[in-house]
């Protein structure tokens, strides 16, 4: 029957595409996890199928992560940066947001465009006047640098999220509030705040995973091995001389993604409104 | 007969929670401080450094006017590397969005597994930097590349002299711009069906009533009623490519010998690991124009998101 | 020959039936008016003529044709959304000559039939502004050039005044109906509003959950309605119900006079107690209850304002009656049992 055979392969070809996309996205990550529990004779053997294990898997790798690198104090370092980056984020973000959200005029969408787009600056063009004023602050090598540094993408964006979000909750709340007895800044905190939870929890993983993710800044301020944060220890410590520790670092490297994977997982949509200006929602 | 109450007139600093015209700026002041300081005076600094003669082995300022642009211009590694800088950023462009649209296209059709499709479809995007790099770093290594080894095994290569990914130099530049256009689609991909579901039913509907077929719809009607979005989108992932260091300083650290060196991991090599701030500086200031360009057509973008 | 006839149409969509054995007739030339709650099916009955919905069941023909397995663009129809569904990015002029484009329409004509259609409805003047640029009532008036443009067997309108502001639906009302007896082409025009279907169609199909309750002209619908469902549903305020015998006893508000503005006639007595009054200027509404007998809801009395109010007061009781004609009996399933005209059942 040419009918059935036509549909088999429309639906053939589609699951095939499908397919393909999905292991070019993905194998990467399964190839980490593959490489993580490996044991050294298995992974470096040129005859046997890299695709399954070809002896049992081991732990050896993460015992060896956890135990004799500074995996450890790298994933306390990030965290620590994470939270400081993420608190100063939101005090100065937060009000301005919501600033901007509430401003009446032209000039109040123009100056939140001029704050979002200094997050298209990047990295690359400011590192090497950046790294002289943290050597002039004498806060070269230190992870303090980072603390004090990587506000400058966090903020933009996160203000940018928080003035789409602000938008969203009508004003007649806070007339209501302010009718009742309120000042601007009692309404805002009485009645604001406790609706914006969802949309600070959103800024919060952003900015925390925006912070996880940076690399250029930790590579160019940071050289002692225990100051590093994790993205950077884990790309240029893991290595001895020439020899790279690939099942250390995929370990390593599976470990710091999961979280950020997730997180990114479950925000999704948030991301798209707010990069898109809530052209999308 | 109603009593008013006297009104008695307060000290001035009373209302001063009240006052919205204070409050506003008194609310922003501290990001604009932030973004003035630590991102618009390093910029000046930028600028100030690249035309002085600093390194960090002398760091006395001497002015030296432009003589370090045309030091700069003048290197034939540069060159190589403004040349390899547009080749990723388009090359990763354009095979990123492609298959970012495709697999929107495929992804918003219902079919069992398609949540799971879209969370593992969504990884490259997700994941570090420095993390994925690494992954592929060794899915090319130059001995135990897990891609060589499937080539050889279905024949399409030798194995006595399999492709050093890394090593070479056009694979090398293949290699990286595969790295960025895996990073890039996932972007894509949410982008597009973001975009695809945003168009009103009621439209679509009446295309097909007005006798559209599928590519006349997708092409003549969806696609510009989108337009705006993905060109957000396309500037974002120009920047981030272009901007780049990271994938190609994990990957070739530039080389071989600068085959594969782009504006970001030519002005680390130079300006930190090299000590010479002047002439790197010269380097980062080359991402500036355009980032100009890319501000422009953002803000055009932004302005016409409302149709 | 009908311009649409739809045969026994079953809509499934999984385990919810929207549309439930609907045979429908649309003659030519006729404005015909689908009239329903939300949800009772309409729009999605409206789609299936269209082609954007396949019907579970049942046969759909256009012009005589069965239609079921051709696509929208091949069936000779034309069709204005609730939002209008005008493309965002094209010309008001690239709008209307869309549907003429992707036929492969040589250019010249296109160019004739673009004009023709904009001098029509009045747009000719805004060929080159974007949807965006418009009012409401332009947009719809685009929406219906783009429409007509296509010269169909029949239009499918589903609620397009619905996103019109109260004060434009009016005249926009009176400007459709024009339009469609201008270009005489069969119209099907989906709405819930009773008062747009009363004053546009030429005859309505009455429907709730899916099937048809009854369809015939205005005039039949109003006074003949063939149920509760049909009753209740036409005519502000509701047709008063009482119980009777398991069923129920109808008559409408506006021939629910006091009994001494019925003298003469033979007329069914109730003594009612008004519990309040409304003033709305040219009618005046009484609201209350009838003595001795149960009533779905208030009883309502619609009196124009120039019958003088001598007497009426809340809180008393007042001999009012109703013409033994414009009485309406119901039986046990809500149904009025067939007889003509209306004559009581014994």
């Amino acid at each position: 029957m040419p009918r059935l055979a036509a549909r088999v392969l429309r639906e053939g070809s589609f699951y095939g595409a499908v397919f393909v996309l999905v292991t070019f996205a993905a194998f990467p990550f399964y190839w980490m996890l593959l490489t993580t529990f490996k044991s050294d004779g298995d992974l470096y053997n040129l005859k046997s199928n890299p695709y399954w294990f070809n002896a049992a898997p081991t732990l050896e790798h993460i015992r060896y992560l956890f135990e004799e690198t500074l995996f450890v104090q790298w994933v306390w370092n990030t965290a620590l940066i994470g939270l400081c980056v993420v608190a100063i984020t939101l005090v100065v973000a937060l009000p301005a947001g919501y600033s901007l959200a509430r401003m009446p005029g032209r000039s109040a969408e123009n100056l939140g465009i001029g704050i979002f787009l200094t997050y298209l600056v990047p990295p690359t063009l400011l590192f090497l006047p950046l790294s002289r004023v943290v050597a002039a602050f004498g806060l070269q090598d230190s992870l303090w640098s980072l603390v004090v540094v990587y506000p400058t993408f966090t903020i933009p964006f996160c203000t940018w999220l928080f003035m789409g979000f602000f938008k969203s909750v009508p004003r007649e709340i806070e007339e209501a509030a302010i009718v009742d007895g309120c000042t601007i800044m009692g309404a805002f905190v009485k009645t604001v705040l406790p609706l914006s939870v969802p949309g600070i929890l959103t800024v919060v993983i952003f900015a925390f995973t925006l912070t996880m993710q940076e690399f250029v800044y930790a590579l160019t301020f940071i050289s002692s091995s225990d100051e590093k944060p994790l993205t950077l220890g884990v790309a240029t410590d893991l290595i001895r001389g020439d020899i790279f520790y690939w099942g250390e670092l995929m370990g390593a490297a599976l470990i710091a993604s999961v979280p950020v994977a997730i997180a990114y997982n479950l925000f999704l949509d948030r991301f798209i409104s707010g990069i898109t200006g809530g052209a999308v929602r | 007969m109603t009593a008013i109450a006297a009104f008695t007139p307060r000290p001035r600093y009373r209302f001063l929670l009240d006052r919205s015209e204070l409050l506003g700026p008194l609310f922003i002041a501290p990001a604009i401080l932030y973004v003035v300081v630590l991102v618009a005076l390093p910029f000046f600094l930028a600028i100030y450094y690249s035309i002085s003669a600093f390194t960090i082995y002398d760091p006395s300022y001497r002015f030296v006017g432009a003589k370090n642009f045309f030091d700069v211009i003048q290197s034939e590694v540069f060159r190589r590397t403004l040349i390899n800088t547009f080749i990723f950023t388009i090359g990763a462009q354009i095979i990123g969005l492609l298959l970012g649209k495709f697999a929107a296209m495929l992804l918003m059709q219902d079919f069992p597994g398609r949540g799971l499709a879209r969370a593992l479809v969504v990884l490259p995007w997700a994941v570090p930097v420095s993390l994925a790099t690494l992954a592929w770093q060794w899915m090319f290594d130059s001995l135990y590349s897990v891609i060589n080894w499937t080539l050889i095994a279905i024949g399409l290569v030798n194995a006595e002299h399999p492709p050093q990914w890394l090593g070479q130099r056009d694979l090398a530049m293949i290699a990286v711009t595969v790295v960025h256009a895996w990073r890039l689609f996932p972007f894509g991909v949410v982008i597009f069906i973001a975009g695809f579901t945003s168009v009103p039913k009621d439209v679509l509907d009446a295309a097909t009533v007005d006798g559209a077929g599928f590519w006349r719809r997708n092409y003549q009607i969806i696609l510009p009623i989108i337009a705006p979005i993905v060109v957000i989108a396309l500037i974002f992932g120009t920047v981030f490519t272009f901007t780049d260091l990271s994938v190609v300083y994990l990957l070739t650290k530039g080389g071989p010998i600068n085959a594969t060196q782009v504006l970001g991991s030519l002005a680390f090599q130079v300006g930190i690991l090299s000590g010479d701030v002047a002439h790197g500086a010269v380097i980062c200031l080359f991402l500036f124009p355009f980032l100009l360009i890319a501000v422009v057509f953002m803000l055009r973008a932004l302005r016409r998101r409302e149709i | 020959m009908a311009s649409v006839l739809t045969i026994d149409i079953r809509k499934q969509f999984g385990e919810v039936t929207a549309v439930n054995g609907v045979s429908l007739e649309a003659r030519d030339g006729e404005f015909m008016v689908l009239l329903g709650p939300s949800g009772c099916g309409k729009t999605t009955l409206l789609r299936v003529i269209a082609g954007l919905e396949k019907a579970t069941s049942g046969e759909v023909l256009i012009g005589g044709r069965v239609v079921n397995e051709l696509p929208p663009r091949a069936r000779g129809i034309a069709m204005v959304f609730q939002s209008y569904g005008l493309y965002p990015h094209l010309t008001v002029w690239n709008n209307i000559a869309f549907p003429l484009r992707t036929q492969g329409t040589p250019r010249e004509q296109i160019r004739r039939k673009v004009e023709w259609a904009s001098r029509l409805l009045g747009i000719d003047h805004l060929a080159h502004r974007r949807p965006r640029q418009l009012s409401g009532g332009e947009r719809q008036r685009v929406a219906l050039a783009r429409a007509l443009v296509r010269e169909p067997t029949v239009f499918l309108l589903d609620e397009p005044l619905s996103n019109l502001d109260a004060k434009l639906r009016a005249s926009a009302r009176s400007e459709l109906k024009a339009f469609q007896q201008t270009v005489r082409t069969a119209t099907i025009y989906v709405t819930h509003d009773q008062v747009e279907a009363m004053g546009m169609g030429d005859r309505i199909a009455v429907m709730d959950h899916g099937t048809l309750r009854q369809v015939g002209s205005p005039t039949e619908i109003y006074e003949h309605p063939a149920d509760e469902f049909v009753a209740s549903f036409l005519g502000t305020p509701p047709m008063n119900l009482i119980e009777r015998d398991g069923g129920s006893l109808g008559f409408r508000p506006e021939h629910f006079l006091p009994k001494k503005l019925l003298n003469g006639f033979a007329v069914q007595e109730f003594q009612f107690r008004v519990d309040r009054m409304e003033y709305l200027g040219s009618e005046r509404i009484l609201y209350g209850a009838l003595d001795g007998r149960a009533a779905k809801r208030e009883v309502t009395a619609k009196l124009p304002a120039h019958v003088a109010l001598d007497g009426i007061s809340a809180g008393a009781w007042h001999p009012f009656a109703v013409r033994e004609r414009e009485l309406r009996y119901f039986d046990r399933e809500g149904r009025r049992p067939s007889t003509d005209n209306g004559e009581p059942p014994p």
